[in-house]
């Protein structure tokens, strides 16, 4: 299994809005393995409150030993991190879960909402750097333009050129959530592409009745509560598609799951 | 000087040290490989087993709160059968102890239980979850009635090859009349404490944080009234106690041995630091060569108490 426990220094902190940052961690053994959908596992803070570690997509892995993550600020976890400085360190637990299949195919569509969009610049990356890149179609929502201008350019300078953006506000592209983009950019029939959504729970649903609706395969990235990230405490269930009554867990059968898999009530 | 001798023993069972993982926060050991060295634990204790597989319960089932966890997983697990043939060869090839956490519905779950188990090989000892609703007594758990935590310890104890470890319930009046039941009841050890009952509302949705509304609190929020437990029962009983609660690191651990425990059990700090029995084990060692003792025997009970 290639999973490590790692004290990574902080390279770079980048506040990308007031309550939005992205991290810079020296993690060499978890940059070496990582693929795209896994997470990490960050431990914040020294003492046993907050006591949980908090579990975290991996945004990037850049060449030399790095690995970046972005994150909003929600809570106590949330707030001790984007308190931190270059220089300082984190205890990591990672790469964990299953990640995004790269299976190929004609085209993959990403959908990203919020957060959600850290792993799919990973995943944008990767598919990129495939022997036979698909097509890449990106669509990116967020509450305000605030909070998706700089993720916007970051896909941009990837050369995403089939970038779509939808704003809650309208403040910038659609108006509206960011799973209304998807018939327009696949009505042209989807069997042979991949969907890949990553966000709020509510955006995945809309994201996979689409997918249903166009006969389009779709991978989903959930997110839970988490205690161990490492498949020990059975905390993170989901309920399984199906009448069987059982369930999935999310950090270890997922956090990227066929959307098919997943009972969506 | 020597290296200070860690074995404890369990019946007939010795332990190389007496750091164990506790049941339900260690998976079923694989999961821990990448982590630490699972040949230098004391032993490891597995997620709880039941004769027919179990689902668990609906999510949200953990929910963190102040220095602790509360967690409502509902016992999901493999199952017997699918435990000895899928996690057992793993089990057996570590070079560790092997303790099988049991639960059931009734006495006779335990007794088929205890029976299959204690023939399988690499199964070492069987550790009782009495935390369990009786079904048949109406769903009073076993655990807080001193008659039905002696009948299931006998009855596990009729069975059983291989030394019974009972694991009590901190939610009852009186923990020390369970503790002696049990040992009337034959048990070799006993274990503690599992989850305290608790609860968790979110205030802006007016609803409760768990789905099944309460669960079990674990983690370094009840490590003081697990040791106030633990030395209340070792003072009432003549078998090992096996301390559990909110240990992090090897400090904790030797309070509990101080409190009177023969060996610890580490559970949610495995979640939080997965390596973390492994520094548990050389921390003690530490402990003892700088404390100037032979074992960890000159270490239990050793509470000095003035006055
Ligand atoms: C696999 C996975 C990947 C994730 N990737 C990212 C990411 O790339 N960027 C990012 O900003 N966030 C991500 N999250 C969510 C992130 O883990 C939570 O926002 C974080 O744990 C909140 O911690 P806190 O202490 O600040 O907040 P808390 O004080 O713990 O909680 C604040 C709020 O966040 C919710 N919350 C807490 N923990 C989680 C959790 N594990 N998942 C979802 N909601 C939670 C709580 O219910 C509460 O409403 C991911 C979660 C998972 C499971
Ligand atoms: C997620 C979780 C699952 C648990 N599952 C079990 C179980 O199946 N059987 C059992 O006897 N105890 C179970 N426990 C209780 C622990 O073994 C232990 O008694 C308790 O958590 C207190 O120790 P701690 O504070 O070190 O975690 C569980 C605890 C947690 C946190
Ligand atoms: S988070 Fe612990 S099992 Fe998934």
């Amino acid at each position: 299994m290639n999973q490590f426990q790692c004290q990574a220094e902080i390279v770079r902190m980048e506040h990308l809005t007031s309550d939005i940052v992205r991290m810079t961690l020296q993690a060499p053994d978890i940059a070496a393995c990582a693929i795209p959908g896994q997470f990490i596992m960050v431990k914040a803070g020294e003492g046993c409150d907050p006591l949980l570690r908090r579990p975290f997509s991996i945004h990037q892995v850049i060449g030399n030993g790095r690995v970046q993550i972005l994150f909003k600020v929600l809570g106590k976890g949330t707030r001790l991190l984007a308190g931190m400085r270059a220089g300082m360190a984190l205890n990591l637990v990672g790469p964990l879960g299953r990640g995004f299949s790269l299976e190929s195919r004609e085209g993959f569509c990403l959908v990203g909402g919020g957060m959600g969009i850290a792993p799919l610049y990973f995943l944008a990356r990767e598919l990129q750097r495939l022997s036979r890149p698909p097509q890449l179609v990106v669509l990116l929502g967020a509450r305000t333009a605030a909070e998706l201008a700089q993720l916007a350019e970051d896909f941009r300078e990837l050369g995403v050129r089939e970038l779509h953006l939808a704003t809650d506000d309208g403040s910038l592209g659609h108006h509206g959530y960011v799973a209304e983009l998807i018939p327009r950019q696949l009505g042209r029939g989807g069997d042979d592409w991949q969907l890949c959504a990553c966000g709020p729970h509510p955006m995945l649903q809309a994201v996979a009745k689409e997918a249903k609706s166009l006969s389009c395969p779709c991978q989903v990235s959930l997110e839970t509560m988490m205690a161990c990230g490492i498949s020990a405490c059975l905390g993170c269930a989901i309920p399984r598609a199906g009448l069987s009554g059982a369930y999935l867990h999310v950090c270890k059968d997922g956090p990227v799951f066929d959307a098919k898999e997943v009972a969506w009530l | 000087m020597n290296r200070p001798d860690l074995r404890i023993s369990i019946g007939s069972t010795v332990f190389s040290n007496p750091v164990l993982t506790a049941s339900g926060t260690f998976g079923y050991a694989r999961e821990f490989e990448p982590y630490l060295n699972l040949h230098r634990l004391g032993g490891v204790v597995v997620k709880g087993i039941s004769l027919s597989p179990r689902k668990g319960n609906p999510p949200p089932r953990i929910v963190e709160t102040a220095c602790g966890m509360l967690n409502a997983i509902g016992l999901e697990n493999v199952g017997l059968e699918r435990f000895i043939s899928e996690k057992m060869p793993y089990l057996r090839e570590i070079g560790t102890k092997v303790i099988v956490n049991i639960l059931g519905d009734s006495l006779d779950d335990y007794r088929l239980l205890a029976a299959r188990l204690s023939e399988v090989e690499g199964v070492h000892a069987i550790e009782v979850n009495i935390s369990c609703p009786n079904v048949k007594k109406g769903g009073v758990a076993f655990g807080t009635d001193a008659a039905m935590a002696e009948a299931v310890t006998r009855a596990v104890c009729e069975e059983s090859g291989v030394p019974v470890i009972v694991k009590l319930s901190p939610n009852v009046t009186d923990i020390t009349l369970i503790a002696r039941a049990v040992e009337n009841g034959g048990a070799q050890a006993v274990s503690l404490i599992n989850t305290l009952l608790g609860m968790a509302i979110d205030s802006r949705s007016r609803r409760p944080k768990l789905a099944n509304i309460v669960g079990g609190l674990s983690g370094p929020a009840i490590k003081p009234v697990a040791l106030r437990m633990v030395w209340q029962v070792a003072r009432a009983v003549q078998i090992p106690v096996i301390g559990i609660g909110g240990i992090s690191n090897a400090t904790d651990a030797i309070e509990f041995f101080l409190a009177g425990a023969s060996a610890v059990q580490i559970g949610t700090a495995n979640f939080v630091n997965p390596g973390v029995c492994d520094e548990v084990v050389r921390g003690i060692e530490e402990y003892l060569v700088e404390h100037r003792l032979q074992g960890i025997q000159g270490l239990i009970g050793a509470l000095i108490v003035d006055c």
